[in-house]
């Protein structure tokens, strides 16, 4: 498990990310009330208990991480109704076509993260400094990088991804929106935190936790 | 019979979906329109499920879709089934980028009208333009001298992509007019009625300097029962065009 991550892994950091998103139901909630339509959280909380609920129906287990990936993907196509439906469902879906193997190293981390991140920014149209989801993702995929390029482990890679998509997202409170539903407020935006990038932090820090 | 091209309404509201439908119906028969609004819970929102169906049912029996969008998400959405649907399929279907409510309704009379995917896209994408502030000369007592001119008012949008309007100079242009006689004025039906008899006819008209082929245009110009519309058309059936024109708004539309 050390020096690699593999299927048991993709599904531990999904459960533990339906339960972190539910956790945080409220505080998304009320982020997205204050610059957006106010869904987020329970648009991600609905489509991560989907997602549980089809893992906890699989007739056979699921063979490799991007076939969990995959999972994720359509379910919250299916099930989320706002934007972070369409944009997490193309992340997730880019990531699990790079994650069809038994096992991912540091390097194949990496791949799902950039895969992640191109998603995003193919569905959303987004780049970094708009105040989006792509705020915490791109600083996370540059510290997964740089920990991968010194030899680091898969979770260490993970840790400093989760770690540098929560700066991230914290990053985005003085931003003006420019993209997304919060782009309407204009200047009134700034002073808020990001609902789509602190989920992105949320997403992440459940993929480093159980990888540790 | 039914139009070759349908439409598919994708709005955060299955109210605003279905309204719409109901509104670009009215004026567009034998065009399958199909809502595609809200959340999977029916909540509000939009839903890759629910576009998905709509989208194949819209292109059943090699129709073509032109799928028109309110707020962000409804165009990542939209664009997410695009990408997931049966190639054979989404090569059948535009999404375009219009106003929904101004779009939809002018893509339905479009259609209906009989015009193919790019002309019904374009038409669509179009209306933004001529939704523009309403214009302030066109008033209730009639046209001002020079709106009855060729030179249509500045207000109406992209006038490089609208139909020729300085045909054969001055011997090719017939003028007319005609008073408004139903109650109701030149409301949506008539509108549309006007529209899509004027796109019937190899000639550009103008009524009161907006294009007599654009239902949107015709509504903006509000006209209400009495008033006096002045007509010039230019095109090698500007004649019938015009009579056309003047016998229907004589009419009253099935109104009077």
């Amino acid at each position: 498990m050390a020096g690699s991550l593999g299927v048991d892994w993709a599904v531990a950091w999904t459960r533990r990310t339906a339960q972190v998103i539910g956790e945080h139901r409220d505080e998304l909630i009320e982020l997205d009330r204050q610059i957006g339509d106010g869904d987020h959280g329970e648009n991600l909380t609905r489509g991560f208990a989907a997602v549980v609920a089809k893992l906890d129906g699989l007739a056979e287990p699921p063979a490799d991480p991007g076939e969990v990936l995959k999972l994720v993907a359509t379910t919250l196509m299916s099930t989320v109704g706002g934007a972070a439906g369409p944009l997490y469902g193309t992340a997730y879906l880019r990531a699990a076509k790079v994650t069809g193997v038994p096992e991912l190293d540091a390097h194949g981390v990496v791949a799902l993260l950039e895969a992640g991140l191109e998603g995003i920014v193919a569905r959303g149209k987004a780049s970094p400094g708009e105040k989006t989801m792509v705020d915490a993702w791109t600083p996370a995929v540059e510290a997964a990088v740089a920990a991968a390029d010194q030899g680091a482990s898969p979770a260490a890679v993970l840790a400093a991804a989760a770690e540098a998509a929560r700066a991230g997202a914290e990053a985005t409170v003085p931003l003006l929106a420019t993209k997304g539903r919060a782009s309407y407020l204009g200047e009134r935006s700034i002073g808020h935190q990001d609902p789509g990038a602190t989920s992105t932090a949320l997403i992440l820090a459940a993929a480093a936790e159980t990888a540790a | 019979m039914t139009a070759a091209v349908a439409l598919v309404l994708v709005s955060h509201s299955a109210l605003i979906a279905e309204g719409l439908r109901d509104l670009a119906g009215q004026m567009a028969p034998g065009v399958e329109i199909v809502p595609a609004g809200g959340d999977p819970a029916g909540g509000l929102g939009t839903s890759v499920d629910r576009v998905t169906v709509a989208i194949e049912q819209a292109a059943a029996d090699g129709r073509q879709v032109l799928v028109l969008t309110d707020l962000g998400s409804a165009v990542l959405t939209t664009e997410m089934v695009l990408e997931l649907l049966d190639e054979g399929v989404a090569a059948r279907v535009r999404l375009a980028d219009a106003p929904l409510v101004e779009g939809a309704v002018v893509a339905a009379v479009e259609a209906a009208g009989g015009g193919d995917l790019d002309t019904v896209r374009t038409a669509a994408e179009r209306a933004g333009a001529a939704a523009a502030p309403a214009p302030d000369e066109v008033t209730q007592d009639g046209p001002a001298p020079h709106e009855a001119a060729q030179d249509g008012p500045a207000q109406d949008g992209p006038a490089q992509d609208r139909p020729a309007q300085d045909g054969p100079a001055d011997s090719g242009t017939i003028s007319g007019q005609v008073t408004v006689k139903n109650p109701l004025g030149l409301h949506a039906r008539p509108a549309a009625v006007l529209s899509r008899m004027m796109a019937g006819f190899d000639a550009s008209v103008q009524v009161n300097g907006v294009n007599a082929a654009s239902v949107l245009e015709l509504m903006q110009l509000g006209a209400t029962q009495g008033q006096v519309l002045a007509l010039s058309a230019t095109g090698s059936q500007a004649r019938a065009a015009a009579d056309a024109f003047i016998g229907a708004v004589d009419e009253g539309f099935g109104e009077i």
